[in-house]
């Protein structure tokens, strides 16, 4: 059986008063992003909001390799962040992370805060962040629609093991060098992060050429067709 | 879909959802929180578990099979021993790391104790009756909303994955290694798609049928004395950390 490495933090990896944090922040993040993601939901889009979750969930399950005996799966922050904007797509993460921890026994239950602070809040910030900084190159077209979202969601897995790093300073065992630590979870999760951005990028690329009106990113930049006589 | 939930009815599955959430919660938190050299504790832990699963009525071995989701933390765990730095000693003539000794078994033994927890929550409780339980917690209703709508279509998503992949393999494509990514992703996009298109007519469809923008909250609220019995295990966690103090 080959060792997953990316998945969702366990119960014991970081101590009680960090894991009590991290369910504040996280929970705090999740508020937050409730209260933003208000306006957006109502009795139309919150059924389709439960739908992205759920499509960010079986996503979630695939599997694909990084070194040999390794695999990563897809986290999904930024592919929730370019669909369906942060606020809502840090909501379906955070909702994703909850059900996992509780219903599949992914994930510890006190590790939770942890989770959705690096994977629901950090991740779907940062592919966000990043894709917003490159809207010139969104302009320029379905291949730097891609490109784009590449860079967001290999940045977005990255900067989320970052989130871990911290986290382990704060409250993991200090037995272990932590550049060590940094070096091996930073590095596996840039080669997680190519595979994250590869599949991103095409499914992005996929839904934006059908449906362009379904990708976040794009609201506002078609402009209406002209019709002159 | 869920092959956690073993059905049953038990006074363990009778209790009220939220109940349940809150005492395993509070159960894991007690594990996380004790000092990793009062190796007792852990054992008066894994009992309280196993007196859980006699009321339950689940086999340890039940359990025993789907905690082996926790591996790649126990492989992260036997590794620990080696890379950790510090004073030395000698375990089966091989020497190893103390501090790195002793992060190990934290790892296992507060990794495997929480697994064994979340588990016990999951099989006498069924995905259904954990929304609901968060439901009664006074989760916003908007949350509700999405997680019980994500558990019912992602029965859906997963199964339009799978004929979507025989019906690939079934057309000579023989996906290996990094190959199969063009042929997956594009395959998401398309999922992305028609499981919106089909969540569109769904909305449509429960519009139609009376759907005003929240669903009906079908819990009750729990009684003291449930409360009270459900709160044995963690309370029993609660004591048994007091002692390692």
């Amino acid at each position: 059986m080959p060792a997953t490495l990316a998945m969702h933090m366990s119960d014991g990896l970081l101590d009680a008063p960090a894991s009590v944090l991290f369910l504040v922040i996280g929970g705090v993040g999740v508020l937050l992003a409730l209260v933003r993601a208000r306006g957006a939901l109502d009795d139309r889009t919150a059924p389709m909001a439960g739908l992205v979750a759920a499509f960010i969930f079986a996503v979630q399950m695939l599997n694909f390799p990084v070194l040999p005996g390794v695999s990563g799966h897809l986290l999904g922050g930024a592919l929730a962040a370019i669909l369906v904007g942060p606020w809502v797509g840090a909501l379906c993460i955070a909702i994703v992370l909850v059900v996992q921890a509780l219903v599949f026994a992914d994930g510890g239950l006190s590790a939770l805060g942890a989770n959705v602070t690096n994977l629901a809040l950090i991740g779907t910030a940062v592919g966000f962040l990043v894709a917003l900084g490159l809207r010139g190159l969104v302009r320029k077209g379905r291949g730097g629609l891609v490109a784009t979202a590449f860079v967001a969601a290999f940045a977005s897995t990255v900067v989320a093991s970052l989130g871990f790093v911290a986290e382990y300073a704060i409250g993991g065992d200090p037995a272990f060098d932590l550049g060590t630590i940094a070096t091996t979870v930073v590095g596996v999760h840039c080669l997680i992060g190519i595979g994250e951005g590869i599949i991103t990028a095409l499914t992005v690329g996929a839904i934006a050429a059908v449906r362009p009106d379904l990708v976040y990113l794009l609201r506002g930049e078609r402009r209406p067709l002209e019709v002159s006589a | 879909m869920n092959p956690l939930h073993r059905p049953g009815d038990s006074p363990v599955h009778r209790l009220p959802a939220q109940v349940k959430i809150v005492g395993a919660l509070a159960f894991v938190l007690c594990v996380v929180a004790t000092d990793r050299t009062a190796y007792w504790a852990f054992g008066a832990y894994l009992a309280v578990l196993a007196a859980v699963w006699v009321v339950a009525a689940i086999p340890p071995g039940w359990m025993a099979k789907r905690a082996l989701i926790e591996t790649p933390f126990v492989v992260l765990a036997l590794a620990a021993p080696f890379l950790g730095g510090g004073p030395e000693t000698e375990v089966l003539g091989v020497s190893v790391s103390v501090s790195g000794l002793l992060a190990g078994w934290n790892i296992v033994a507060k990794g495997t104790i929480g697994v064994l927890a979340s588990l016990t929550l999951a099989a006498t409780t069924t995905p259904r009756d954990l929304v609901v339980g968060l439901q009664r917690l006074r989760t916003p209703s908007v949350v509700v909303t999405i997680a019980t709508l994500m558990l019912r279509y992602l029965e859906v998503i997963v199964a339009e994955a799978r004929r979507m992949r025989l019906a690939r393999i079934s057309r000579g494509h023989d996906p290996r290694f990094l190959w199969q990514v063009g042929a997956t992703a594009r395959g998401i996009g398309t999922l992305f798609l028609s499981s919106y298109e089909r969540g569109e007519r769904v909305h449509l469809a429960m519009v139609s049928r009376g759907y005003a923008g929240a669903l009906p909250d079908t819990g009750g609220p729990a009684r003291p004395l449930s409360w009270l019995s459900g709160l044995v295990p963690a309370a029993t966690a609660a004591v048994v950390l007091v002692g390692t103090l």
